[in-house]
């Protein structure tokens, strides 16, 4: 599989909603158009919520990924602004 | 600047606006709005505006708190009867929200002090309740170039218009000439629901927060007319008027006057 170069990466494990999405949010605001954020996290919820708030701000969900037992990661590329 | 954990918390809501986000609270935090009067509109728009976290807040109301207010000036109480309502609305908003600085002015705005009060904030409120103020507001905005949302109500009815001075119309543009005192009651004669103050001045509010954050269309060239009794919202366009007194290319008004000529004060 295509290997997705990484821009940024933050880990929200222990955030619950909607402090996980305010969190990523606030992160890709701070990546430019076309660069990747990986967003580490451990509610199950927000596995699901995150990626659809993403695509509904307008930015390309890449991967959602259960890592292990407990943690998911998600990567988003920046769209726009 | 980073937010806090609380300031995360605080303004969540707003951040997950896509029309917000966390560039747009910033642009909150660091905005500073000037509210003239801290009575039935000017309390409800500095509770929404230090809710939101408009970092300084400037009031100016030189009355204190009487008990007939209460029905509608939700920023003062009981236990404050015979305070500033400056000091009142000052406590009421910090208190609400850390975050916001209130500079109150025990005065009555007047041509000798509006520029100067009003230079260095960002947008200007009027809620004031008479027709000199207004007028002078206008005139003092549109000669500093200081957007204005104003606001008026009486009985069951309110109004909002949104002034970008160079780009819209401004308050002349609409009514060129102050009515003749008397015709128009005060709410003192006239009366007013108390909760209509908080439909206009939530809207006032939101206007000022749109203006800040470059969202979405403002009352720019309109008047919104809320009657409560119809349950009605009626737009009404205001055209720049191109002979405009103040804000017309050959204005005939180029320095503040005095507006209370004629009218008496209540």
């Amino acid at each position: 599989m295509e290997e997705i170069k990484i821009d940024k990466k933050i880990n929200i494990k222990g955030l619950i909603c909607p402090y996980t999405f305010v969190k990523s949010k606030l992160a890709i605001e701070d990546i430019e158009v076309g660069e990747t954020l990986e967003i580490l996290l451990d509610y199950e919820e927000a596995s699901r919520s995150i990626p659809k708030s993403m695509e509904d701000h307008g930015h390309k969900v890449l991967k959602v990924e259960k890592i292990n037992d407990t943690d998911w990661t998600i990567t988003v590329r920046k769209e726009k602004e | 600047m980073e937010f806090t954990d609380d300031q995360l918390q605080r303004y969540s809501r707003h951040i997950i606006l896509p029309e917000v986000g966390g560039k747009g609270q910033k642009k909150i935090l660091n905005a500073k709005v000037f509210i003239v009067g801290a009575g039935g509109l000017g309390c409800p728009v500095g509770y929404y505006l230090a809710a939101a976290g408009v970092g300084t807040i400037g009031m100016i109301d030189n009355d204190t708190v009487e008990l007939s207010n209460l029905q509608r000036q939700i920023a003062h109480n009981t236990k404050r009867l015979g305070v500033y309502k400056v000091d009142s609305a000052k406590e009421t908003f910090e208190s609400l929200n850390p975050d916001v600085t209130v500079v109150g002015i025990k005065d009555r705005i007047s041509k000798d002090n509006i520029l100067d009060l009003i230079k260095d904030y960002d947008i200007v409120v009027d809620g004031s309740d008479n027709f000199p103020t207004r007028y002078l507001v206008n005139d003092a905005c549109v000669m500093l170039k200081k957007p204005l949302v104003s606001g008026a109500i009486l009985r069951f009815e309110g109004q909002v218009t949104t002034i970008l001075p160079g780009d819209g119309h401004c308050y002349r543009c609409l009514f060129e000439e102050m009515p003749p005192a008397g015709l128009v009651p005060s709410c003192q004669e006239a009366g007013v629901l108390g909760a209509i103050t908080g439909v206009v001045g939530a809207l006032q509010a939101t206007e000022v927060l749109k203006v800040i954050l470059g969202k979405g269309d403002v009352l720019k060239n309109t008047l919104l007319i809320y009657d409560a009794l119809k349950v009605n919202f009626r737009r009404v366009k205001v055209p720049k008027n191109k002979d405009c007194a103040v804000c017309g290319p050959n204005p005939t008004i180029t320095e503040l006057q005095d507006y209370d000529a004629g009218y008496c004060r209540i």
